[in-house]
């Protein structure tokens, strides 16, 4: 039972660190919309700040932060969106699971007339392909 | 015809042969620009109904001028004179050099003789949108009816076109139908050319 938790929550925060999706997998780490919030803006400076901190020239912020109780995998995309899952710690192929999302995100998303960008984004067929994504993500999990 | 490929470059437009057959453009291109076409229009109307008509306009001209070159490419410069021919001709032709394949299915209206479907489980300009529920049930599928009254117009079959959502069964997307409702004229004129 321990893989099919595996992923714990999906954020994806627009260029000036607001909340445009986020979503819940599982029990573990359950947030109301306040903390998600929270944790978008939170991240995003993180992010930044890492950015300025690190000692590596042209560094492009951080990409995995490991805790206790759980892992956080980041990805940006060249126009500055971020992508984070927080799964167990542990869980592999993470960064391959946030490339599909930035798939899913330029098609679902970006070619849809409907959808303003930087607003949070609510489009059927984006929800319906990332169901599918982390489901199938889920079962290779299950299947190790 | 979209998709994925390669084609041959040439300078000049008018260089390029007319006949030749099978051209790809990039589904990504292709998808972008149409998005654009629907915001644009967007912001020109005030009423869905309005967008709708503006994309059922734009892809008229599309339709007419699909046309003029399968006609001249496809046929030897000849045109269906029959209902059953341009229908088929819509259905195999028209939708193999715009999308690749042949159409889903196309069915006879089981409730009004001058009525024919066509259905398709994805339209391709549909494939990446999302219709926000507030707009009820609009279907940009608007512009794929305009093709198809472009080329039935042009040909003759003066017909009224529209697209429509359809729930399908055990599926969760619903598929597209374009509906085509011929004028009075056409089908007495096909009833005196007899079977």
């Amino acid at each position: 039972m321990a893989a099919a938790a595996a992923i714990y929550s999906l954020f994806i925060i627009n260029k000036s660190g607001g909340l445009i999706y986020y979503k819940d997998y599982g029990s573990a780490g359950r947030m109301d919309t306040n903390d998600s919030l929270r944790v978008a803006s939170l991240w995003h400076s993180m992010h930044a700040i890492s950015q300025q901190l690190s000692p590596i020239v042209g560094c492009s912020g951080i990409e995995l932060l490991e805790a206790d109780t759980f892992d956080l995998h980041c990805f940006q995309s060249l126009t500055g969106t971020k992508f984070f899952v927080v799964c167990e710690p542990g869980t592999l192929q993470m960064d391959a699971l946030l490339k599909v999302i930035y798939e899913l995100y330029t098609d679902y998303v970006l070619k849809n007339p409907f959808y303003e960008m930087e607003m949070p984004i609510r489009c059927e067929l984006f929800d319906l392909n990332l169901s599918q994504a982390v489901q199938k993500d889920r079962v290779a999990l299950l299947g190790r | 015809m979209i998709g994925v490929g390669k084609i041959k470059q040439y300078s000049n437009v008018l260089d390029k042969p007319l006949n030749k057959g099978k051209q790809e453009v990039s589904l990504s291109a292709f998808a972008f620009l149409f998005s654009e076409l629907v915001q644009y229009n967007q912001t020109q109307v005030d009423n869905i109904a309005e967008l709708e008509r503006r994309l059922e306009d734009a892809g008229y001209a599309v339709g007419a001028r699909v046309l003029e070159l399968l006609c001249h490419r496809e046929r030897g410069n000849r045109r269906e004179t029959r209902l059953l021919g341009i229908l088929s001709f819509v259905h195999s032709t028209v939708w193999k050099i715009l999308f690749g394949k042949v159409a889903d299915s196309l069915e006879k209206g089981t409730e009004h003789e001058d009525e024919y479907m066509i259905s398709e489980k994805e339209l391709l300009v549909n494939r990446f949108i999302s219709i926000p529920k507030d707009m009820g049930t609009f279907n940009c599928g608007a512009f794929v009816a305009g093709i198809v009254r472009g080329v039935l117009d042009g040909s003759g079959f003066p017909a009224v076109v529209t697209a429509h959502f359809v729930p399908m069964e055990g599926q969760q997307r619903p598929r597209t139908t374009i509906l085509i409702k011929f004028a009075e004229e056409v089908l007495r004129r096909e009833a005196r050319l007899g079977g």
